[in-house]
C-alpha cells in the first residue's frame, strides 16, 4: 500500500473560519480517502426552534450562517406563508428580492477571496474582500447591520426601502459593478490561477446527481438547476435574469459561475429598484394573526445551493418541527469524488470550491499515512505547500 | 513596568478558536485583516499555531464537543496570554445559549480578559477591543 | 402527468394523497414500497432527493421524505409512517449516496434504524450527546400529550 501521511486540516486554524475535521489519508503527495469528522458546530438549531415564537424563529435562523443569513429565514419564510396561503405584497416580493441578491454577491466576493488565499494569491484575498465592503455598506444603509440582517417576517419584510434612498443605493451598485469587471478579468485570463484550477476537483455530472448536490456546485457541471427559475418565489418572476452553467465541472468552472452569477445579482437589483419606485411606499406586509394547522416546505437560492425548510404546524405559536437543510449538507459530501485523487494542494481549493458552510451544514483535513506512523503538516504549512506551487508556477510564466 | 506590560508592549499575534458559531464574528475577524481595516499596520497578525499568540480571540457559544479542545488551547498558549470573548455567543452564549449541546459560555471555561459583544461586533468595535486590552495593560 | 403516471404505477402502495396545489404533494405509502418508488421517481422519472425530515408524534415515528422534480418546481413528500416501539425502514443510501448523511443523523437524533444502511456511524453526537441518547425524541403522556 506505501506509506500515507496524515495531515492535519483543522478542527482550529486560519485555513477555514469553521471548526471541522478533514482527515484526509494520503500516499506521498496523492490523497486515496478522505474522512469528515464532524459535530464542533451543532448547536440543536431544530431543536432550538420549537421553543421560539414564529417571530422569534427568524431571528434564530439568520444564525445558522452568518453568510447566507438572509437565505435561510427566506426558505423559512416561504414555509410558513405557504401553511398559510397568503401573497405578500409586491413591494415585500421587491425588497425580499434585494437583500437575496446583495447576499449573493457579497457570499461570492468572500469565496473569491479565500480561493484566492488557498491558491496563495493573497492580492485576490484583499481585492475581494476591499470590494465586498461597499456591499456591506449597502447592507448598513438597508437594514442598519452589516450582516444578520432581520428584514424578513411572516407576511413581508419588518423594513421598507424608501424611494428616496434609491438613488444613494444605484450609486454604490455601480460601484460594486466597476469592480467586479476588475475582479473577474484578473481572476478570469490569468494563466497560473488556469493552471492550478481548471481539470482540478472536477465532479461529473453523475457525481452531481449521484450526490444531489445543488448550487454552483451543481451548475459547474452542467447540472441546469436553480430554484428562482424552477420554482420561482418573490420578485424572481417578475425581472429578467439567466441561470448560469458550465460544462466542466473542475474548480475553474465553479469560479466562473460563481463570476457570472454576480453579474445578474446586480441585473436583478437594478430592476428591483426600479420595481420598488412604482410601487407604494409602506405596503411592507399582510398582516398575519395565526399559523393554522399544517406543514409547509419552503425553497430559496442561497448562493450555495437549494436551502430548504419543511415546518409542521400544530396551531400554536411555535413550530411542531422545524426541519433545516442547508446546500452544503448535500454539496460537501462530494468531496469524497473530488478531492481523491489529487495532491495535496489541489485538494484544498477542490475543498474550498463547493464553498463549504459548515455552519450551515452542522450547526476541517489531515493526511494520515496509513502504514507506519503519523507525520502532521499542520494548516500553515498547508497553505505554504499550496502558495508554493502557485509560485513554481508564475516563476515560468 | 510589570513583566505583562513589557509583553503586550506592541505587535499582538493573534489567535482565533471559533466555537459553535454562525461565522459572522468570524468573517469579521478576519475582515480585521482587509484593506480597510488592516490590522497588520499595528503589527498585529493572525497565527497558525496558538503557540505563538500573545491574545487567544475566542468567539462562538462552545459546545460540548468544542469545551476540551477550547481547553487544550488555553493550556497550550503560552503564558501570559490575553482571552478576548467575542459576539454575544463569545460574551453570553447568544441566542443559543438555551441548546442542548451547549458548554459555554467561554468564560465559564477559560478566564476572560475582555468581552466584546455585538452580533457581530463591527470590525472597529473588535480593533477598538483589542486596542483598550493594550491600553490596560 | 408526472404524477398520474406514478399513481397508477403503485396504486396499491399509496394509502392517501394530499394535493395542496400542483407544486406540493404529499403521497402517505407504505413503508415497504419506499424503495420500489424512489428507485421509480430517481432513475424513471429524474426527481432529485431533497432531503428527508423525521418527526416524533404520538402517532409514531414519521418521515418525510421530499423529492423535487426541477423542470416543473413540483416538491413530492413521500410520507411513512413507522412503529411506536420499533422505529425502522430500508435505506435509500444503496440507490445514491444523497441520503448517506441524513439517514445517519435521523438515527442519532430519534433512534431510527435503516436497514442495510452501508455505514450508519455517528454523524454528529460523538462528544455532544450519548450514545442511546435519542435527543429529538419526545416522551409521550397515556393521554397522547407530549
Amino acid at each position: 500500500m506505501g506509506k500515507q501521511t496524515l495531515i492535519p486540516v483543522g478542527p482550529y486554524h486560519p485555513l477555514q473560519e469553521e471548526p471541522e475535521l478533514f482527515k484526509l489519508y494520503c500516499d506521498g503527495e496523492i490523497v486515496k480517502d478522505i474522512k469528515w469528522e464532524t459535530g464542533y458546530n451543532h448547536r440543536g438549531i431544530e431543536k432550538l426552534a420549537e421553543k421560539k415564537s414564529y417571530d422569534e424563529v427568524f431571528f434564530l435562523v439568520e444564525r445558522i450562517c452568518g453568510i447566507c443569513s438572509t437565505s435561510h429565514p427566506f426558505a423559512f419564510a416561504n414555509a410558513v406563508e405557504e401553511i398559510v396561503g397568503e401573497e405578500i405584497p409586491d413591494r415585500a416580493k421587491y425588497i425580499r428580492t434585494i437583500i437575496g441578491e446583495l447576499e449573493r454577491l457579497h457570499s461570492h466576493l468572500l469565496w473569491v477571496g479565500l480561493a484566492g488565499h488557498f491558491l496563495g494569491y493573497n492580492t485576490v484575498f484583499m481585492w475581494a474582500w476591499k470590494y465586498r465592503e461597499p456591499v456591506l455598506d449597502l447592507f448598513e444603509m438597508i437594514t442598519g447591520n452589516r450582516n444578520s440582517y432581520a428584514m424578513f417576517k411572516v407576511g413581508g419584510v419588518r423594513r421598507d426601502i424608501e424611494n428616496h434612498t434609491i438613488p444613494s443605493i444605484e450609486k454604490v451598485l455601480a460601484l460594486v459593478k466597476k469592480k467586479t469587471d476588475m475582479l473577474v478579468g484578473a481572476v478570469m485570463d490569468d494563466p497560473v490561477i488556469h493552471a492550478r484550477t481548471k481539470g482540478v476537483g472536477v465532479l461529473s455530472k453523475q457525481d452531481i446527481l449521484d450526490y444531489a448536490a445543488v448550487g454552483p456546485t451543481a451548475r459547474a457541471s452542467g447540472v441546469n438547476i436553480d430554484v428562482r427559475r424552477d420554482d420561482p418565489y418573490a420578485a424572481y418572476p417578475l425581472v429578467n435574469w439567466k441561470v448560469i452553467t458550465a460544462e466542466a465541472g473542475d474548480v475553474f468552472a465553479k469560479a466562473q459561475v460563481r463570476l457570472l452569477e454576480m453579474y445578474e445579482s446586480i441585473s436583478i437589483i437594478e430592476q428591483c429598484l426600479t420595481g420598488l419606485k412604482k410601487e407604494k411606499e409602506g405596503e411592507t406586509e399582510v398582516k398575519i394573526k395565526h399559523i393554522p394547522v399544517g406543514y409547509g416546505t419552503g425553497h430559496a437560492e442561497a448562493p450555495r445551493g437549494e436551502v430548504f425548510h419543511f415546518v409542521v404546524s400544530d396551531g400554536s405559536n411555535s413550530p411542531a418541527r422545524h426541519k433545516i437543510r442547508a446546500p452544503s449538507y448535500t454539496n460537501i459530501a462530494t468531496f469524497k469524488k473530488s478531492c481523491v485523487g489529487q495532491t495535496i494542494s489541489d485538494a484544498t481549493i477542490s475543498l474550498a470550491a463547493v464553498d463549504p458552510c459548515y455552519c450551515c451544514t452542522e450547526r476541517l483535513a489531515v493526511a494520515l499515512d496509513r502504514s507506519s506512523g503519523q507525520r502532521i503538516m499542520n494548516a500553515k504549512e498547508i497553505i505554504r505547500h499550496s502558495a508554493e506551487l502557485t509560485n513554481k508556477l508564475l516563476q515560468h510564466e | 513596568m510589570g513583566f505583562k506590560s513589557f509583553c503586550f508592549k506592541k505587535s499582538l499575534w493573534l489567535f482565533h478558536f471559533g466555537g459553535a458559531s454562525c461565522n459572522n464574528c468570524d468573517i469579521e475577524i478576519l475582515d480585521c485583516l482587509t484593506p480597510r481595516y488592516d490590522v497588520e499596520r499595528f503589527g498585529m497578525l493572525l497565527v497558525g499555531s496558538v503557540r505563538h499568540a500573545d491574545v487567544l480571540l475566542v468567539n462562538g457559544s462552545i459546545n460540548k464537543k468544542d469545551k476540551p479542545r477550547l481547553l487544550e488551547i488555553y493550556e497550550q498558549a503560552p503564558k501570559p496570554v490575553l482571552v478576548v470573548a467575542i459576539g454575544a455567543c463569545g460574551c453570553t452564549g447568544g441566542i443559543f445559549a438555551e441548546g442542548d449541546t451547549f458548554a459555554g459560555p467561554v468564560d465559564k471555561i477559560i478566564p476572560v480578559d475582555a468581552y466584546i459583544p455585538g452580533c457581530p461586533p463591527k470590525p472597529e468595535a473588535i480593533l477598538a477591543g483589542v486596542v483598550k486590552l493594550m491600553g490596560k495593560n | 402527468m408526472v404524477l398520474e403516471e406514478l399513481k397508477k404505477t403503485f396504486s396499491k402502495d399509496i394509502l392517501a394523497t394530499e394535493t395542496r396545489n400542483e407544486r406540493r404533494v404529499t403521497l402517505q405509502i407504505d413503508p415497504a414500497a419506499l424503495l420500489p418508488i424512489s428507485d421509480h421517481l430517481f432513475k424513471e422519472l429524474g426527481f432529485r432527493f431533497i432531503i428527508a425530515s423525521a418527526l416524533h408524534t404520538k402517532r409514531g415515528f414519521e418521515i418525510y421524505y421530499h423529492f423535487s422534480y426541477d423542470h416543473s418546481g413540483l416538491i413530492l413528500n413521500l410520507h411513512v409512517l413507522l412503529d411506536q416501539t420499533k422505529p425502522e425502514i430500508e435505506s435509500l443510501s444503496n440507490m445514491f449516496n444523497a441520503s448517506n448523511w441524513i439517514e445517519r443523523e435521523m438515527h442519532e437524533l430519534f433512534g431510527i434504524n435503516f436497514l442495510n444502511h452501508p455505514n450508519q456511524e455517528q454523524l454528529l453526537s460523538e462528544g455532544n450527546w450519548a450514545m442511546g441518547e435519542y435527543p429529538y425524541r419526545k416522551s409521550f403522556k397515556s393521554n397522547g400529550e407530549a
